[in-house]
């Protein structure tokens, strides 16, 4: 594994334009802005595209680097040391192409994958509904069979980046007799004239979701992904390898000054050499306390053995928790701020300032997405603990 | 789980089968019906020595396996799930940790293979008062001749009443609740002077009073340099520390385990109460904690074993969140149970009284977090 990881390293120095080296966050707000790589980052996406190295583990065949997750964890690690992005990185690395991986046909994945692994094409998620949220099995985007291909009636909602997606991979009804097994998974193209996408403006100011209407919206038949009236399966799994990289997967959201550096600044230190406020840095404490054991967690959650990489339903655990520690440390930062953390724009405000009000306003959609808080302790409740199904038999019953 | 070796997992197995068959709940049940003094069941302790248990962490050059705190704590989480009551905690754990660390060679040749074969049980005396506190010292040491005389008080002794050796805490200079001018001495307890009385605790477990009266010992009692005990104190503390947490670990797992099976055997309203989901997301919420503070005792347990230079701030990490979680699940097992919960015959009250006990025991989650935040400057 040493070998490897000096083969990763000196590729990385020879290949990651000096610019980039440290740009790890600019490159991923870019794709997060749904921007256009240029210059120096449009380079490297090329470079890295070429061996393959943006999706590390996926398949030679599919655009992907071959490699085994031993050696995608040390090539992440050097990236990391460098501070190296990865302009690859979107729903379609993360969610779709694992699904697809899994589940899609040959002619599926020689298609769809490796436009992916390049960073060609941007991809979105079409679950959520009006009508379907929680119960995301009530959905009623409808897709009838029009002969020599599928066409799609409906409305999806809180579709991230659809304004500059490329493609959905999407939730439809094909049979409404049934709820979960009415319902199929497939795949739309973004760029035709039935397919409408409206940002929906936010409490934080920004739009990063969409309303999208689909009107006779055409999708074509071998873009179905597992049988018809299949899709619930898939699109279960799929979830998991999205909560995966949520909080739970992922790191504790609210970068930044740490709390007891701010409170040092806004708050200050009592003759001892105490934040000023005992209870105040007592509750900065616990949520200090309780990031430690997330990150404590993560790391033995990567470290145990796992069978088959099934993100499985400890997923739900760690996106509960990462995302609450995530909440209480941002209404922390704003209360430490103080009057400075209620501003919204001008020069009265510093830049730190005002985006901390953003993060913890953006903050709330954390628990809401990707599952809900609730909706998290009810898969927990059922899967993991085997409680009894609250909803027992209605759960089932046909959307109408 | 921790990532285990094979001899590990083989340990850990062989811990929960004699447990459940050996020593479950009913076994300690029936130990405080019977309102033994030493508040342990000798045979059992003989037994669980006899399979090694009191020697992981001695040296095998001592008696003992070497096998590590990661190791002992797999043992005490299965020891913790049935409130087994020995006295592998304070003797084989927390004094062993002492004379091994502190020790010079005769001490721990005199000591340690009598520990690591269950012969001697030995445990701290550390505290004077209500609350945790290492540092506040009133029991004087005074240099006299070749050796030291003690005079002073300990209380909440583990296992005082069955101890036959004491590693005591004195004061052989600086004023109260300094570092400095702490000594730790190894005093045999049945030394003249020493008189100990057995507390009565809700949780039926051994501790005891323990008084010095001008007991003298020799200058080959005192553990490490005299006056210069309280940083060896700290790394023996915050060894017991991190298997106490284990402990707690596997109480607040199997009171939590066995909450769960009543939530979906009890019926009301014609359905298991666990279909409600005002309890379901309670349970969720106890089971997300329990795995939170399991990384964290984990996590302490293999930074001792590492030898790692943050094994203080992780011990109080793991020990303050541990508290936490038990004290959560102790409290929900009696709820979620109901009246029943609230009988002596069942096992709830047990689990409410050990875990009370336990969180008490070597600093509780208040002095932990403040611990926390002073190692990291807040």
């Amino acid at each position: 594994m040493e070998a490897f990881r000096a083969e990763a390293r000196g590729w990385l120095e020879d290949n990651l334009p000096a610019s980039l080296r440290g740009g790890a966050e600019a490159i991923e707000s870019a794709l997060m802005r749904g921007e256009r790589l240029g210059g120096d980052a449009e380079l490297w996406r090329r470079r890295l595209a070429e061996k393959g190295w943006g999706v590390p583990t996926w398949p030679v065949a599919y655009g992907g680097g071959g490699l085994s997750t031993a050696e995608a964890k040390v090539l992440a690690q050097e990236m990391a040391a460098l501070g190296a992005g990865n302009p690859m990185l979107g729903m379609g690395t993360s969610m779709l192409g694992p699904t697809l991986l899994e589940s899609g046909t040959e002619d599926q994945k020689r298609r769809h994958l490796p436009p992916i692994a390049r960073g060609e094409m941007r991809w979105c998620q079409g679950y959520s509904e009006p009508g379907a949220g929680s119960d995301l099995a009530a959905l009623q985007t409808r897709c009838e069979d029009a002969g020599d291909h599928w066409r799609l009636n409906g409305q999806k909602i809180w579709t991230s980046g659809a304004q500059w997606a490329d493609w959905c991979f999407c939730l439809v009804r094909t049979d409404t007799r049934r709820k979960h097994d009415g319902i199929s998974f497939v795949l739309v193209n973004m760029r035709q004239s039935g397919v409408e996408t409206r940002p929906i403006r936010l409490i934080a100011g920004n739009s990063p979701f969409c309303e999208t209407f689909f009107t006779d919206a055409r999708v074509e038949k071998d873009d179905m992904v597992g049988p018809l009236n299949g899709g619930w399966t898939i699109a279960k799994r799929l979830l998991q390898h999205e909560r995966s990289g949520q909080g739970g997967g992922g790191r504790i959201r609210g970068g930044g000054a740490s709390l007891p550096e701010l409170a040092e600044t806004y708050v200050g230190r009592d003759e001892s050499g105490q934040i000023a406020d005992a209870d105040l840095r007592g509750r900065i404490l616990a949520n200090a306390m309780d990031a430690r054991a997330q990150t404590l967690t993560l790391k033995r959650a990567a470290e145990e053995p796992r069978g088959n990489q099934d993100p499985g339903a400890t997923t739900s655990i760690m996106k509960n928790s990462g995302t609450r520690i995530g909440q209480d440390k941002a209404e922390l930062t704003l209360e430490i701020l103080g009057a400075q953390g209620l501003g919204w724009e001008g020069l009265d405000f510093s830049d730190e300032e005002r985006a901390a009000v953003r993060a913890w306003l953006g903050g709330k959609a954390t628990t809401i997405y990707g599952g809900s808080f609730e909706i998290q302790n009810n898969i927990i409740a059922k899967r993991i603990l085997g409680l009894p199904d609250p909803l027992g038999p209605a759960r089932n019953q046909t959307a109408s | 789980m921790a990532v285990l070796t094979e001899e590990q997992t083989l340990l850990r197995d062989a811990a929960r089968a004699w447990t459940q068959e050996k020593s479950p709940v009913s076994a300690f049940r029936r130990l405080r019906d019977a309102a033994s003094p030493l508040a342990y069941d000798p045979a059992a302790f003989a037994e669980m020595a006899g399979m090694g248990w009191t020697g992981v962490i001695i040296p095998e050059a001592y008696g003992g396996s070497d096998f590590g705190y990661l190791s002992l704590g797999l043992i005490l989480e299965e020891t913790g799930r049935t409130l087994t009551a020995s006295p592998i905690l304070s003797s084989a754990l927390a004094a062993a940790s002492a004379i091994v660390l502190g020790g010079s060679s005769a001490q721990k040749e005199a000591w340690l293979p009598a520990i690591a074969a269950g012969e001697l049980v030995a445990t701290l005396a550390v505290d004077e008062g209500p609350h945790h506190a290492p540092a506040k010292v009133g029991l004087k040491a005074v240099a006299s001749g070749e050796g030291w005389t003690l005079t002073g008080t300990k209380t909440f002794v583990l296992e005082g009443m069955a101890a036959g050796l004491f590693v005591v805490s004195a004061r052989s200079g600086g004023a109260d609740s300094d570092e400095a001018g702490v000594t730790l001495f190894l005093v045999p307890t049945d030394a003249a002077g020493v008189t100990r009385k057995a507390l009565k605790l809700a949780d039926s477990r051994g501790a005891a009073v323990v008084s010095l009266e001008g007991v003298t010992v020799g200058a080959d009692a005192v553990l490490g340099e005299p006056g210069q005990g309280y940083a060896l104190l700290e790394q023996v503390l915050d060894r017991a520390r991190a298997g106490l947490a284990a402990e707690m670990l596997g109480a607040a797992t199997q009171a939590f385990e066995t909450t769960l099976d009543y939530l979906k055997t009890r019926v009301q309203f014609g359905q298991p109460i666990g279909a409600f989901q005002a309890l379901q997301h309670r349970a969720a919420k106890m089971f997300t904690d329990l795995e939170l503070s399991r990384s964290c005792v984990e996590a302490a347990l293999s930074a001792i074993d590492a030898g790692a230079a943050d094994v203080p701030e992780l011990v109080s990490l793991a020990k303050a969140r541990m508290g936490d979680t038990l004290h959560l699940v102790s409290n929900e097992m009696v709820q979620m149970h109901g009246g029943i919960g609230m009988t002596d015959a069942h096992d709830a009250g047990l689990y409410l009284k050990r875990a009370r006990s336990q969180e008490a025991t070597f600093g509780g989650q208040a002095w932990h977090r403040d611990r926390y935040a002073r190692l990291n400057g807040y």
